[in-house]
């Protein structure tokens, strides 16, 4: 079967235990078995040909350009640890199966536990780092969706969230490790990678490469100082404890040092830092066990514990202790994870983990007794188990191996090391299923079914077998895994055999039984000194250290982003500032090139007035009414600086916007404060003014320094002036390029400006929609009223003014092309005209008297331009091109027509649109019942029958 | 000349007035035309992206003026697969908003939708200066709209922030284009970069100020470190399908940022050497750590996710920040998976919000809280860049872009860690929303009040939807923004082979001057 296809598998798979579970339990598990089966037979069609020496390989490239290929290989390493994934959860499915309850979501279960298995099988197989990251941190999520399996139970969520932030920060760091290999080896291929052990050895970046993979191999491996997340796994089920957390999972940091130990091992810096965390590990981890009365805590440590001889062996960088290291991965597998599944049973019929409630099991479960205890034998050490054989492996080579100058350092912490994992594998025996039996068991426990027992029970079958014929059962398996380990070369002289003589070792081990039952009996006393002693709990240390880091976090980011607007705009401008500053004068400024003119009487009164309407803003700012007049003041001083600079179109423009933005914002007014509020103190308010000084100067200096300057070549408003008339048909270039040079730039700006009206409207409705009506309709005006809302003078006015108005803004519009006006300005002016009828006669009379709605009004303008944008398509021009001529209709002259107009005309409508529906909106907070029936006048025809009924009267 | 050039940016603009005109009191009506009309420019854009798929420029001269004297539109990869991907995120926006009925809480909600569209896609499309700051107008005003549909207080003055700020953003914008007509007397950018590349050594000094102005714009818009105050409030009180859409929003400002920077001010441009790169990348470097602390700081889910957008908006800055091509094919497919990853996640903070509040807290059980934690859970996953989904791809490429950088390991660093606190603090927000509300158990704690406000502003807007029955278009779309960010990742390799492309294309731009300022013919 392809590599592929077994990597696969458990991913493809994954998704039917959470389907079929509607089917039942039985369908979903047997999904899940049925998928692991069919991977677990595909990997053993490669059996024969991968313990030949053969290596399988299957690539795809994925991600080349940069490096990230889905390039599998399967060699005796990646052989070995793919058959325990899938063998061991073949064996998982079958117990969880029985263990979970009906209340579980068996599904999800399955579904987690294959994903996890497809990430496990990814691991192990990969060929390329980059991959293999990928399927790394895959397991830690997968890990995470399991610890956290019970979501309602508090220490599920954090041991979850725990093991991800760990395993996840291992996983992190190791990315940065595996690029600075990948770019010392040049390529990202493991096969490549083993074959430049000099280069990368050699490479200054070898130290900080080692310590970031070193970084995710121990936190996944739960090596001290990252061990402490294992135990607040065991949350989980206890299958997931059994699969992940003992047999595979935390392994994969074993096999990620076992797969870069070509390459890595054999430097000072490897062996320091590696078998010396091993070492400690494997001693704190076995002293802590031996402590701990859940049972489940008591074999987390104690995985720790083997976790840590295994680095430590690993770490040793020699071919001997690799192949113990190899062959000690396989043992603990075994007995382990038949450990795990016995406590399971025992939690799962006693109702209790404590080993404290427990005691006396033997007489009640004995089938689970026989099983717990081959195991437990098996890894404290003792003969006939395979846990023994790599046992004193591991003893042998430490005898061979100096720390430090010192040659008993190493043996001598390896045999206290030993000596605890004796005393808590009895202590597993003796204190659950030895002595007398008690009569407060939270619940009768009896002997599961054998669906529970079956898998551990075939475990226990094989730690007897491989004790007993380890060179027939896992001689080869050991010896092709062991040689992949060492990179292909020559293994040592070993032999797998339960007796050797009288060495060193034995007598290590019978020193380490011996003391082990001699800790076991003297174990009250010791707990009681161990509880008593002060030493720091992981959790509590991780869980303030996170919630110092969260609440650091919310005060770093509620205090960055306190809402202050002020705040946040100063910031801008005085970024802005600094590095236009930083632009400029790192840059070169050449002498102006042109002269100042003379400044005549009439700039010099406009530059005064402007000053003095500016200066009396900052002054006098928080009346609100005032601060609009000055506004206006200044925008019109702006207008006529446009006129004198012979700008008319814009003048125009400038006049008729100041006319209407200021009227709507004396709308806006009517229902705000007059007064602007003090709310910042008096040294924001310095900042501010020195920000906005400085500001002001600068831009003032820029455009000083601009308008001195010629520009550098020719510009494009040449052009302009050329082709206005001969291209355009116009004269009047203003008007031109708003139509046509740049009439998309038109577009653009109409469909502002009718958004900003819909948008306007929106508003309203949004807050009218609200207890604001309610607000508004009881609301007394906080400034005393006109006694005539609608004065007789000036309602006749604005009605006289209507026709001419409209007139005006007839003839600008028509004149645009040539002369100063166009659709823009005529739009306003006729905006203007009609929100006299409104200011004059009231709200409720004009709105009356619309008959088109202001929505339909600036769609009609929108669509007209846009319209007559596409209508150069059918000349087969592009969008917008304009098309002109001239007509001549018997008794007029003849005159010009130009497609331009009818944009223009677009244009114009959605001004006037805009404008009033702005207009309109803002009024209706105004509204009142009984407007309706406040006639403006008595001139308006409309009321005929009123004027009537007085005469009458 | 090719009209299909034009048409995504003409059609909303037929559309949006038209729903206005004529369909106003019509919501089914404006469903139909507003998702007709968002499909046909999807099937557009996509015809588009295949004709530039071969590296060739299109030249689209509105009015028939040559460039540099009139409005160009130009169509070459970087701007097609921006609509492209602009188009499918329409999409999905559109769908979920009826899904949820979002589009009925507020008036115009279609209308403001396609003007958005076409102002997005405008910006994307434009050769000229001038008509870049109308679009970005068009799309600043239509945001705003969307921003407050369907009202409320908060809402309200979070709108306020976003449109002063960004129309101080609008001015700064005025500025700069002011100061580089006023030095090099035009505003098409291929005529600018060729203007650009003439200037006389002793006069820098203005044009510094005009090109650092303009990024500074740009940096608004993209949300990058200390410019990003408008984000983060305006993100989480906009109704959230809105926000979604607006992933693609930063996402103009890193697009311009990439267009001018290499066009016109690109990086072997003397006369601004060391304006744009040597700043930006230390700030996106911030801006990621920022965005990071805020994941883990935020209260609220909808904060979460616009500070989780931040991080994102880091990242790519960083892969821009280092202006070479290996740099911008990263920052190219990065973009594509930030959008989508943003969006997805704000869908998702939407259903949660409706149904629970969006306190980052336990809450009683939530309706269809399997599915939603599975696609929280999904899309976690894309958002902080683990394995296997693109996220991680697009943190790869701009590490391994980063590679020969003076600061690689302070790169390396930030975005490792970085994705670490967001990791945490993502798997804190998911177990409190999704698994601890499974372990309520007293009544006392299933009681919580949602409606906590007391403002006058606040009416019935936000608690009417969570009674019905949820519909199963929202969560559709969910999906199938997971199955585009699959699909992203599967087809990684082909796409960054376009991206790689993209970006040479950038960094060579001979072809795409030549073509605008030949008139559409090279």
């Amino acid at each position: 079967m392809s590599l592929f296809l077994i990597a696969a598998l458990p991913f493809l798979g994954a998704v039917f235990p959470a389907l079929l579970i509607r089917a039942g339990r039985n369908a979903s598990a047997s999904a899940a078995g049925l998928t692991t089966l069919l991977a677990f037979v595909g990997l053993m069609l490669h059996a024969p040909a991968v313990l030949r020496g053969d290596v399988i390989q299957a690539q795809f490239d994925w991600l080349p350009g940069l490096g990230l290929n889905a390039n599998f290989f399967l060699d005796g390493l990646g052989f070995l640890f793919a058959s325990l994934i899938l063998g061991i959860g073949l064996l998982i499915i079958l117990y969880a199966r029985f263990y979970l309850s009906r209340e579980d979501p068996m599904g999800n279960f399955y579904t987690y536990l294959l994903l996890f298995q497809g990430a496990m099988v990814g691991i192990v197989t990969s060929d390329n780092i980059l991959l293999l990251l990928i399927f790394w941190e895959l397991t830690s999520l997968s890990s995470f969706l399991l610890i956290g399996f019970w979501k309602h139970l508090p220490e599920g969520r954090q041991g979850a969230r725990m093991a991800l932030t760990v395993t996840g920060a291992g996983g992190l760091a190791m990315i940065g490790g595996m690029l600075i290999l990948g770019n010392i080896a040049g390529s990202y291929d493991l096969t490549v990678i083993l074959s430049s052990k000099e280069a990368i050895q050699a490479s200054p970046l070898y130290l900080p490469a080692l310590i970031l993979i070193l970084i995710g191999a121990f936190t996944k491996s739960a090596q001290f100082p990252f061990h402490f997340w294992l135990p607040h796994a065991m949350a989980a089920p206890t299958p997931v404890s059994a699969y992940l957390h003992s047999a595979t999972m935390v392994k994969a940091g074993l096999f990620l040092l076992a797969r870069l130990w070509p390459v890595l091992a054999g430097t000072p810096e490897w062996f320091y830092i590696v078998a010396t965390t091993g070492l400690i590990t494997m001693v704190l981890g076995a002293i802590i066990a031996l402590f701990k009365d859940d049972l489940k805590a008591l074999l987390a440590f104690s995985t720790v514990s083997h976790l840590g001889l295994i680095t430590m062996l690993l770490g040793f960088g020699t071919k001997f202790a690799a192949v113990a290291a190899v062959f000690h991965i396989i043992n603990h597998a075994t007995f382990k994870a038949a450990l795990f599944m016995s406590a399971g049973i025992v939690d799962h019929e006693a109702h209790t983990r404590d080993i404290k409630r427990l005691g006396g099991l033997r007489h009640l479960m004995p089938i689970t007794f026989a099983i717990a205890t081959v195991a437990a034998l098996s890894m404290a050490g003792i003969p006939p188990f395979n846990g023994f054989l790599s046992k004193e492996m591991m003893l042998e080579e430490t005898v061979h191996t100096a720390w430090g100058g010192s040659a008993y350092l190493v043996p001598g912490l390896a045999l206290i090391g030993a000596l605890f994992s004796a005393a808590y594998s009895f202590r597993y025996i003796v204190h659950v299923f030895l002595g007398p039996k008690r009569s407060d068991y939270p619940a009768k426990p009896h002997d599961p079914g054998v669906g529970m027992w079956l898998a551990p029970a075939f475990l226990v079958g094989l730690v007897i077998l491989i004790g007993l014929f380890s060179a027939k059962i896992v001689g080869p398996l050991v010896a092709t895994a062991a040689g992949a380990v060492i990179g292909g070369e020559k293994l040592p002289y070993y032999s797998l055999k339960l007796w050797h003589g009288f060495t060193p070792a034995l007598y290590m081990s019978i020193v380490a039984v011996a003391g082990g039952a001699v800790l076991l009996m003297l174990h009250k006393p010791l707990a009681r000194m161990w509880d008593n002693a002060p030493r720091p709990e992981a959790k509590v240390i991780f869980e303030a250290l996170i919630a110092a880091l969260t609440r650091l976090a919310r005060t770093i980011t509620d205090g960055l982003h306190n809402g202050a607007m002020p705040r946040y705009a100063a910031i801008m401008i005085a970024f802005t500032v600094a590095l236009s500053f930083y632009a400029y004068q790192s840059g070169t400024l050449a002498a102006p090139t042109r002269t100042l003119q003379d400044v005549g009487l009439i700039p010099i009164l406009g530059w005064a007035s402007l000053l003095i309407a500016t200066g009396f803003m900052v002054a006098m700012h928080r009346n609100r009414l005032l601060a609009l007049v000055l506004i206006g003041v200044v925008g019109l001083v702006v207008s006529m600086g446009f006129n004198y600079l012979s700008a008319p179109d814009l003048a125009l423009t400038q006049i008729s916007v100041e006319v209407v933005t200021i009227i709507l914002m004396l709308l806006a007014l009517n229902f705000m404060p007059k007064e602007t509020p003090i709310e910042s103190s008096a040294g924001a308010r310095l900042r501010d003014i020195s920000i906005a000084s400085v500001a002001g100067l600068g831009v003032g200096g820029l455009i000083y320094a601009l308008m001195t300057r010629d520009f550098i070549g020719e510009t494009i408003s040449g052009f302009h002036l050329e082709n206005s008339y001969k291209g355009g048909g116009g004269t009047n270039v203003v008007n031109v390029i708003l139509v046509d040079f740049r009439g998309f730039d038109t577009f653009g700006e109409i469909i502002v400006l009718g958004i900003a009206a819909l948008v306007i409207f929106a508003l309203t409705e949004a807050v009218l929609g609200t207890r604001v009506r309610a607000y508004l309709l009881n609301r007394k005006p906080d400034l005393p009223q006109a006694g005539d809302s609608h004065p007789m003078m000036m309602v006749v006015a604005t009605r006289v003014m209507m026709p001419l108005a409209l007139m005006v803004a007839a003839y600008i519009f028509f004149r645009g092309h040539n002369l100063p006006g166009g659709g823009f300005i005529a739009g306003l002016i006729a905006a203007i005209a009609i929100i006299m009828q409104y200011m004059a006669s009231g709200f409720a009379w004009a709105t009356e008297r619309q008959r088109y709605p202001y929505h339909a009004i600036i769609g009609s303008g929108v669509l007209i331009a846009a319209a007559t944008g596409l209508g150069s398509w059918f000349s087969g021009t592009p969008f917008l091109t304009s098309a002109f001529g001239y007509i001549h209709w018997a008794p007029l002259e003849e005159f010009e027509w130009a497609t331009a107009a009818l944009f223009d005309l677009g244009v114009f409508l959605a001004v006037v649109g805009a404008v009033l529906l702005a207009l309109e909106s803002l009024s209706r907070f105004a509204w009142q019942p009984g407007a309706n029936t406040d006639h403006a006048m008595d001139i308006n025809p409309a009321r005929d029958d009123v004027a009537k009924t007085e005469n009458e009267g | 000349m090719n009209h299909l050039v034009i048409a995504p940016i003409v059609l909303p603009a037929l559309v949006a007035p038209f729903i206005i005109m004529v369909l106003r009191y019509h919501m089914d009506l404006q469903r139909i035309f507003s998702v007709a009309s968002t499909l046909l420019i999807l099937a557009i854009t996509i015809a588009l992206g295949v004709q530039a798929a071969d590296g060739t420029v299109q030249v689209y001269e509105l009015g028939d003026w040559p460039a540099p004297f009139g409005i160009v539109l130009v169509l070459d990869r970087l701007s097609a697969m921006m609509i492209v991907l602009t188009s499918v995120l329409a999409l999905a926006v559109v769908l979920y908003a009826i899904g949820t009925g979002w589009d009925e809480r507020g008036a115009n909600f279609h209308a403001l939708f396609q003007f958005q569209i076409m102002g997005i896609i405008g910006a994307f499309l434009t050769g000229d200066a001038f008509n870049l700051f109308v679009f970005f107008e068009v799309l600043l005003i239509a945001s705003y709209g969307l921003m407050i549909h369907a009202g409320g207080a908060k809402r309200f003055q979070a709108g306020v922030q976003y449109v002063v700020y960004n129309l101080l953003g609008s001015t700064l914008f005025l500025f700069a284009l002011g100061t580089l007509y006023a030095v090099t007397g035009t505003l098409n950018m291929a005529d600018l970069a060729v203007r650009v590349a003439e200037m006389p050594a002793e006069e820098t000094a203005l044009l510094r100020v005009g090109a650092v102005m303009l990024l500074l714009v740009f940096a608004i818009k993209a949300a990058v470190l200390p410019l990003h105050f408008w984000l983060p409030a305006s993100y989480s009180n906009a109704p959230l399908p809105v926000a979604a859409l607006f992933a693609i929003m930063t996402k103009v400002g890193a697009y311009a940022i990439l267009r001018v920077y290499t066009l016109i001010f690109g990086p072997d441009v003397e006369v601004t050497a060391g304006l744009a790169g040597d700043w930006l990348l230390p700030a996106a470097m911030i801006t990621l750590a920022v965005g990071a602390i805020g994941v883990l700081g935020s209260r609220e889910i909808g904060r979460m996710v616009a500070f989780a957008a931040i991080t994102s908006m880091g990242t790519l800055l960083i892969a821009i920040a280092l202006f070479t091509p290996a740099s911008a094919g990263a920052a190219l497919y990065y973009i594509v998976h930030s959008t989508l990853a943003t969006a997805l996640m704000f869908l998702i903070a939407d259903q949660v919000m409706e149904r629970q509040g969006g306190r980052i807290a336990a809450r009683p059980v939530m309706q269809q809280s399997g599915l939603l934690s599975v696609l929280f859970f999904v899309a976690a996953i894309a958002m902080a860049g683990m394995p296997p989904l693109s996220g991680f791809v697009g943190k790869l490429l701009v590490m391994d872009a980063a590679r020969d950088h003076d600061l690689v390991w302070w790169i390396w660093a930030v975005i490792l860690i970085g994705s670490l606190v967001t990791i945490i603090g993502l798997a804190r927000a998911g177990t409190l929303i999704f698994w601890k509300s499974h372990g309520l158990q007293d009544t006392a704690d299933q009681a919580v009040v949602v409606d906590d406000s007391e403002d006058l502003l606040d009416g019935t807007s936000q608690a009417h939807a969570a009674q019905a029955a949820p519909s199963a278009l929202p969560l559709v779309v969910c999906f199938g923004l997971i199955g585009a960010i699959v699909l992203l990742t599967v087809f990684a390799g082909p796409l960054t082979r376009y991206a790689d492309a993209t970006a040479d294309q950038l960094f060579t731009p001979t072809a795409y001057i030549e073509t605008v300022l030949g008139g559409g013919q090279k």
